[in-house]
């Protein structure tokens, strides 16, 4: 990296910005290329080669750590970093704590890519580290709390940007979810037992798992969206009213909605109809965000044509559009009680994760690297239209591989005989899911295809650009 | 379903909570002349390249 040149008076902290913007592609590869294998593997088991850290059990939590944690949050890291500097005109609080957030997050995905493969795991899905790792974790929440709310706290802009709020409610709500998730009794330095039981741990199990996706994958994402897609297309949002609603009525209503994970189990009747309600009113604050994000380029979609990184970004809202009115209408208990525990549900989630959060971590991070090296455009911006056509295909193939299959397999698991027999064993709708497995398996070599070509230009642009220093603008006074 | 004693609790004081925070960003004016502050993120920009820099050598 080339070194940083100082200008006259105060400059923002970029260095941990580069850094987590970095470390962001960097791991988006490693984490896609697992999920690929883990793909490949349910097309062909015998890819496991016989080799335990190889096998599928310990490979797939390896892989959503590593696209969620590594790649989503090394995104969030910088992006939250940068907007906040830069809404509030001032330098990052305590650096050398953002530092440590760096060096310390990069140690969990260090110590998770070395204990999932070895086998440790708590068991609890998006939570599987072992209570050590979640320690470190903790550490490193509060000092990304304190680097934040710190920066908040000292900005010279009366008005704290919306998309601070985003980044605020995210970091605040993750740290609680963790520590009442994880709470666990230890036996050794490997391995605990949770600290609930049976259906009362699996309430805390799903309470966690959909706040994280609410509040790790929707909320902060939300911020990145509401600060680059205006600064991108140059015009401010469509509504900026529209937004602050936007805000507090998804954060009011997000946090009920996780036992929709849990229909026809042990969790009482009426916690999954609760959870239901909710997940349908999610709807409203969920498209009134994305109408808003869409409409920021009403009077200027010409843009849309000219400007891939706006492709990126306008075509993962209408993603997150899609897999929000998805999955409020898989909450519905009829509805579940076909999509549940089929393949339906990894589609799903994958719109959700390659289409809204994988393609606006891409858009912000080619608006957001440049910047950090002194440029205003990546080195190739065909090479960002490649990648962003080669990523929709992938989707595309993915999730409609995904649909097929899933309904697919709910009929044929519900399909009875008159004198009430099964009709299909389990094994002939595995034999019948095999060709949309590989199809499934192209679209995610496509996406990582992608990825791959992202990696080449952000390391081109590295090598053209250089890493400088930018002042600090002198705050114009305001009431 | 004994967690609901800790679960239900958490949530009504995270609702407090974030009724405070409203209340706060409120009194504040943080919400007093919002079309105003929508574009401020786009003024004050500081220029990020130095001259033989600002162009991309790929321009299509």
């Amino acid at each position: 990296m080339a070194s940083v040149s100082q200008p006259a008076g105060p400059v923002y902290e970029d260095g941990v910005v580069r850094a987590f913007a970095l470390a962001a592609v960097l791991w988006g590869v490693v984490g896609m290329l697992v999920g690929v294998i883990c793909a490949a593997q349910l097309a062909w088991p015998e890819l496991n080669l016989g080799i335990p850290f190889l096998s599928y059990g310990r490979l797939r939590p390896l892989h959503t750590n590593a696209v969620i944690f590594a790649f989503g949050g090394c995104t969030l890291f910088a992006t939250a970093y940068h907007v906040v500097q830069r809404t509030g005109q001032t330098r990052l609080f305590a650096p050398g704590l953002a530092w440590f957030t760096f060096w310390g997050w990069q140690l969990v995905i260090l110590l998770a890519a070395l204990s999932l493969p070895m086998g440790f795991t708590s068991g609890k899905e998006y939570a599987e580290l072992e209570w050590p790792v979640d320690i470190l974790i903790t550490l490193v929440w509060v000092s990304y709390a304190i680097v934040f709310f710190g920066t908040v706290g000292t900005r010279k802009i009366r008005h704290i940007y919306v998309a601070n709020w985003f980044f605020g409610a995210f970091i605040i709500a993750v740290a609680l979810l963790h520590l009442v998730n994880s709470a666990a009794i230890p036996v050794s330095l490997t391995k605990s037992y949770s600290a609930y039981a049976g259906v009362q741990d699996a309430m805390v199990q799903w309470w966690y798992g959909h706040n994280a996706v609410g509040f790790f994958l929707t909320a902060g994402f939300l911020g990145m969206m509401y600060y680059y897609i205006p600064k991108q297309a140059g015009r401010p949002v469509y509504s900026y009213r529209l937004s602050i609603v936007h805000f507090w009525a998804l954060i009011f209503t997000y946090m009920w909605a996780g036992p929709h994970h849990l229909h026809y189990t042990a969790l009482p009747d009426w916690a999954q109809s609760v959870g239901m309600v909710f997940s349908l009113v999610l709807l409203a604050p969920s498209w009134g965000g994305m109408i808003n994000g869409i409409m920021t380029l009403s009077g200027a979609w010409h843009k849309l044509r000219d400007d891939p990184i706006l492709k990126f970004l306008i075509v993962s809202l209408s993603f997150y559009g899609m897999s929000t009115f998805e999955g409020p209408m898989m909450s519905i208990k009829t509805v579940n009680a076909l999509s549940h525990y089929t393949d339906w549900t990894v589609g799903h989630v994958h719109s959700g994760a390659l289409g809204w959060v994988g393609l606006i971590s891409m858009g912000c991070l080619y608006h957001l690297i440049p910047r950090m090296f002194g440029r205003v455009e990546m080195y190739s911006k065909r090479a960002i239209e490649l990648h962003f056509w080669v990523a929709t295909i992938g989707i595309v193939l993915y999730i409609a591989a995904m649909w097929i299959a899933g309904v697919m397999q709910g009929l044929m698991w519900r399909a009875v005989n008159p004198d009430g027999t099964l009709v299909y064993t389990f094994v002939e709708s595995v034999k019948a899911t095999y060709p949309f497995y590989v199809i499934r398996l192209g679209g995610g070599l496509l996406y990582l295809g992608g990825m791959l070509i992202m990696g080449w230009n952000v390391v081109k642009t590295m090598q053209v650009g250089k890493a400088q220093a930018v002042r600090i603008p002198a705050v114009v006074a305001h009431a | 379903m004994e967690i609901l004693y800790l679960l239900i609790p958490l949530s009504v004081v995270l609702v407090l909570l974030i009724v405070g925070v409203f209340g706060w960003a409120i009194n504040n004016g943080q919400l007093d002349d919002l079309e105003r502050e929508g574009g401020r993120i786009l003024e004050d920009e500081t220029a990020v390249v130095d001259g033989d820099q600002a162009r991309s050598p790929q321009q299509p």
